[in-house]
């Protein structure tokens, strides 16, 4: 396919490793002028390992870059890698106190006379923008935006640089759906139009539906390079888990994976609530201010061993009324009340000593402390237990006690339990935090998108785990825009606007095209859901 | 552990943690022990620029003496900058604390203010003193949310203010010999100014390692956001640290007051000692950005500029010269230290 044609970029025989670690062993690569390659692979596989290489971040130990079969900039030289390629980076690049049009323009601002053109940085942003039918305003400081619209920006920053090579880094991570479809015709475009294009992403039908040819990682390796067309999703997932494409099933493989470990999670809930018949936990009322998206009026209940979801869009409240029930932020009105008693909002210690377990929204900025270890991290909400009696004293061998059968059972991969959570793959960072989460015998338990970025077999783990704490008798409150998190779910709350619109049967039973409607608000359809009947303080058809 | 399931070989549960845990370990006895090699350079130039720089007397009795009240801030800050905090008014604290318990309790004729309360309890006045200036700071901080570095440019240059101002420009002097003991005496050839800090070294050091508190000050530092999702009371151990911190510098500014007998205007912020102050815990590889470092880094640190100043006095060059070359060497050992320690040394991130 490639053959006629001068690849654009071409990676050849390229190793790297870290200490010990070998993270890539040999890769070849070659992206072609028009086509959109998939990279897919489980975490810790080395996606970002040859991201950082092809964008000039980082040396390769051995093997070369070519552009156009010229050799590429050395590593770290920005601005001549900036000239072959662009990248979108699965982390916010943006500079929050720059206005929308900087940073458009970051470091390449238009002149004229040997000053700033500031006319033209407005005017030609706005048209960069304004292709896009996304209305962000040129002149807005980027602080205001909201993560999807930070994402347009920086897709807009890739794209005004005219480049020929277009990197992009789990660029739906935190997208919604009409953005990821914006996305997707605006990448087929330039496709069209001769760009080349690495697509990195952990959801494969996106692979499916935008990418050419799809090349597999597995440790390290590149295990598989062909046309999406001649693939299946499970032939994919075997690739990526076992190096080639028959096998086990994807949900075979799921199921695998939950028997063999998380079977023994060591979860413990004392919990008084089943006997007495109360709640675990009880929201009534819950109105909050939040830069998480308001909440207006919305009053729930999860029952001991009850799972319940919450999905709506990003800025529906969903992550709000998550933070709000684990005591993170308060509400400016209504009660919180966990186990029949009422809690102090925005205080977590009291949270936790009532017995809620948290996952937050965001493992980067609040999931882990990644310089600590393993260990540190899976037991820093019991080092009171741990050290009860021993005037505070924890011994490394005590937390290392408590934390290897949770690194057990969640397979956790690292090379020991000293090892810092930094140096983790993003998929065994969240099973830290998870196991944080997990480890205080929560009679409830908060995770808010706990499989953001999480590699299908991780994910399908992570979940079980969450399942594991509910059969043992505690509730689950899970706040999340992913459909495929919900499977789980006894009940599942859809949120707009802050308000409760719908409440349908979980257990994957509801109709996927009209959830997805009921969340972007439009009434019609949410009578159609599932046997679903309205939530306690909305008429059902009463949405905005 | 299944191999289906989790087919690389580095899973937890597969290897045996002792095995594992010797690298990480190992590794980071090198960084903490970076200065090692620098601090020989040192010992060997020192020799060469006079014969009594190597001798006990020298080095404990001399140099131990001078680092000593040194060293006890140096714990302070390095437990403030561990939180992801700064204070930059603890060498006002250094100097208040004792003028105010020695004017309390030395006679009028020695520049006191006549009250001649008892020397111990002007020992815990010191300590009040640095208790309060802690907990001022840190409620403005922490609960006030104001920026930490302008809150204490402003309590220091405030404190040094009331330093002089409480005796109208006098330095209260013969101290009883309670109140200065700590700063004067000996344990034979050991100064117990040099025990008292070495025990606030291993007391610190042992509680950032093994006490749950300690080990959230690492988290804090570290990671708030993530702390406090753990649930670790963040705002209630950082006031703690910045209380803490107060009441080093003010045992330092004991210390210090003992060796020299007298409490002048000059101590702490007209001498400028937070730059040494700052310097030691930085050389020594306390991360500016919180939630790295140690307190053998730290003494490291100390020791290594102790010895700096020791051997510039040994080699009698002009006393003009003194800051210029003090300085120099602060910033050749951060150098040095960047090269031999890595990321953490210098800060870069």
């Amino acid at each position: 396919m490639t053959a006629v044609l001068t690849p654009a970029v071409a990676a050849r025989g390229i190793h790297k490793s870290y200490g010990s670690t070998r993270a890539l062993r040999g890769v070849d690569v070659t992206l072609a002028p028009g086509r959109c390659l998939g990279l897919v692979g489980r975490n810790g596989a080395g996606k970002s390992t040859l991201v950082s290489i092809l964008s000039g971040l980082q040396r390769p130990d051995e093997g070369e870059v070519t552009f156009d079969g010229e050799a590429a900039p050395p590593a770290g030289a920005v601005h001549a890698w900036r000239a072959k390629l662009a990248t979108v980076h699965q982390h916010s690049m943006i500079v929050p106190e720059l206005t929308v049009a900087e940073n458009v323009f970051l470091g390449r601002l238009p002149r004229r006379r040997r000053r700033v053109d500031w006319r033209a940085v407005r005017t030609e942003a706005a048209a960069v923008l304004g292709e896009w039918g996304s209305g962000v305003d040129p002149a807005r400081a980027c602080r205001d935006l909201s993560v999807e619209q930070r994402q347009i920006v920086e897709l807009a920053r890739a794209v005004a640089s005219g480049t020929k090579v277009l990197l992009l880094d789990e660029p739906t991570a935190a997208l919604e759906r009409e953005a990821v479809l914006r996305l997707f015709t605006r990448v087929r475009q330039l496709v069209d139009a001769g760009v080349a294009v690495l697509y990195i992403s952990h959801h494969l039908e996106e692979v499916f539906d935008i990418c050419d040819d799809v090349a597999v990682l597995r440790d390290g390796e590149l295990v598989l390079t062909a046309p999406t067309a001649g693939l299946s999703t499970d032939g994919l997932v075997n690739a990526m888990v076992h190096g080639h494409v028959g096998g086990p099933t994807e949900t075979e493989l799921a199921d695998q994976a939950s028997r063999t470990a998380v079977e023994d999670l060591p979860v413990h809930v004392e919990s008084a609530d089943a006997a007495a018949g109360r709640p675990v936990l009880e929201l009534r009322g819950l109105t909050a201010a939040s830069e998480y998206g308001d909440l207006d009026g919305v009053s729930l209940t999860v029952a001991p061993g009850e799972s319940v979801g919450v999905v709506g869009l990003i800025s529906s409240g969903v992550v709000t009324l998550g933070r709000i029930a684990a005591g993170i932020e308060s509400g400016d009105e209504g009660e919180l009340l966990v186990g029949g008693a009422g809690l102090p909002g925005g205080d977590r210690a009291a949270a936790l000593e009532a017995g809620v377990g948290y996952v937050p929204e965001d493992r980067r900025t609040a999931g882990y402390v990644g310089a600590l270890s393993v260990a540190e991290n899976m037991t820093m909400s019991i080092t009171d237990r741990l050290s009860a009696g021993r005037l505070g004293v924890l011994g490394r061998r005590r937390m290392h006690e408590a934390a290897q059968p949770w690194a057990d059972s969640l397979a956790l991969v690292a090379s020991s339990l000293a090892q810092q959570v930094a140096d983790l793959s993003g998929g065994n960072q969240q099973k830290v935090t998870v196991a944080r989460a997990l480890a205080r015998d929560p009679r409830l338990v908060v995770a808010i998108t706990p499989t953001r970025g999480v590699d299908v077999v991780s994910k399908e783990l992570l979940l079980q785990a969450l399942r594991r704490a509910v059969d043992a008798g505690a509730g689950l409150l899970l706040a999340t825009d992913e459909l495929d998190d919900l499977g789980y779910c006894d009940r599942v709350l859809v949120l707009v606007r802050g308000r409760i619109v719908a409440e349908v049967p979980g257990g994957g039973r509801f109709d996927r095209t009209a959830m997805i409607a009921a969340i972007e608000g439009v009434a019609s359809t949410i009578g159609s859901i599932g046997a679903g009947r309205g939530a306690t303080s909305e008429e059902p058809g009463e949405t905005p | 552990m299944t191999q289906t399931q989790q087919p690389l070989p580095q899973a937890v549960g597969a290897a045996p943690l002792l095995g594992g845990r010797r690298g990480p370990a190992a590794l980071g006895f090198i960084r903490e022990a970076a200065l090692l090699p620098v601090l020989a350079v040192i010992l060997v130039v020192g020799a060469l620029v006079s014969p009594v720089f190597l001798t006990t007397t020298n080095l404990i009795s001399g140099v131990g003496q001078q680092v000593s009240a040194l060293g006890v801030t140096v714990v302070g800050e390095s437990l403030i900058l561990l939180i992801g905090g700064m204070d930059l008014s603890l060498e006002s604290t250094y100097g208040l604390a004792p003028m105010i318990a020695a004017w309390l309790i030395v006679p009028a004729s020695a520049f006191g203010s006549g009250l001649m309360l008892n020397p111990y309890l002007g020992i815990l006045i010191v300590i009040g003193i640095g208790a309060a200036v802690g907990l001022v700071n840190g409620l403005l901080i922490v609960k006030a949310r104001l920026n930490g570095f302008i809150v204490t440019l402003g309590m220091t240059i405030l404190l040094a203010g009331l330093q002089n101002g409480s005796v109208q420009g006098q330095s209260p002097y013969q101290l009883p010999a309670a109140f200065a003991y700590i700063g004067t005496e000996y344990l034979g050839e050991v100064p117990v100014a040099l025990v008292v800090a070495a025990v606030v070294f291993i007391a610190a050091g042992l509680f950032l390692r093994y006490h749950r508190t300690g080990r959230a000050i690492y988290a804090i530092g570290g990671n708030p956001q993530a702390a406090r999702a753990a649930g670790i009371r963040v705002d209630r151990i950082k006031i703690g640290v910045y209380v803490a911190g107060s009441m080093l510098a003010a045992l330092g500014g004991l210390i210090e007051a003992g060796r020299v007998s007298s409490v002048t205007g000059a101590q702490g912020y007209q001498e400028g000692i937070i730059f040494s102050v700052f310097a030691a815990a930085v050389i020594g590889g306390v991360s500016l950005q919180g939630g790295k470092g140690t307190m053998l880094g730290a003494a490291s640190g100390v020791v290594l500029l102790g010895l700096v100043q020791n051997i510039i006095n040994l080699s009698q060059a002009p006393n003009y010269w003194q800051y210029a070359i003090n300085g120099g060497v602060i910033l050749f050992a951060l150098v040095l230290a960047r090269i031999v320690g890595g990321e953490s040394a210098a800060d870069q991130t």
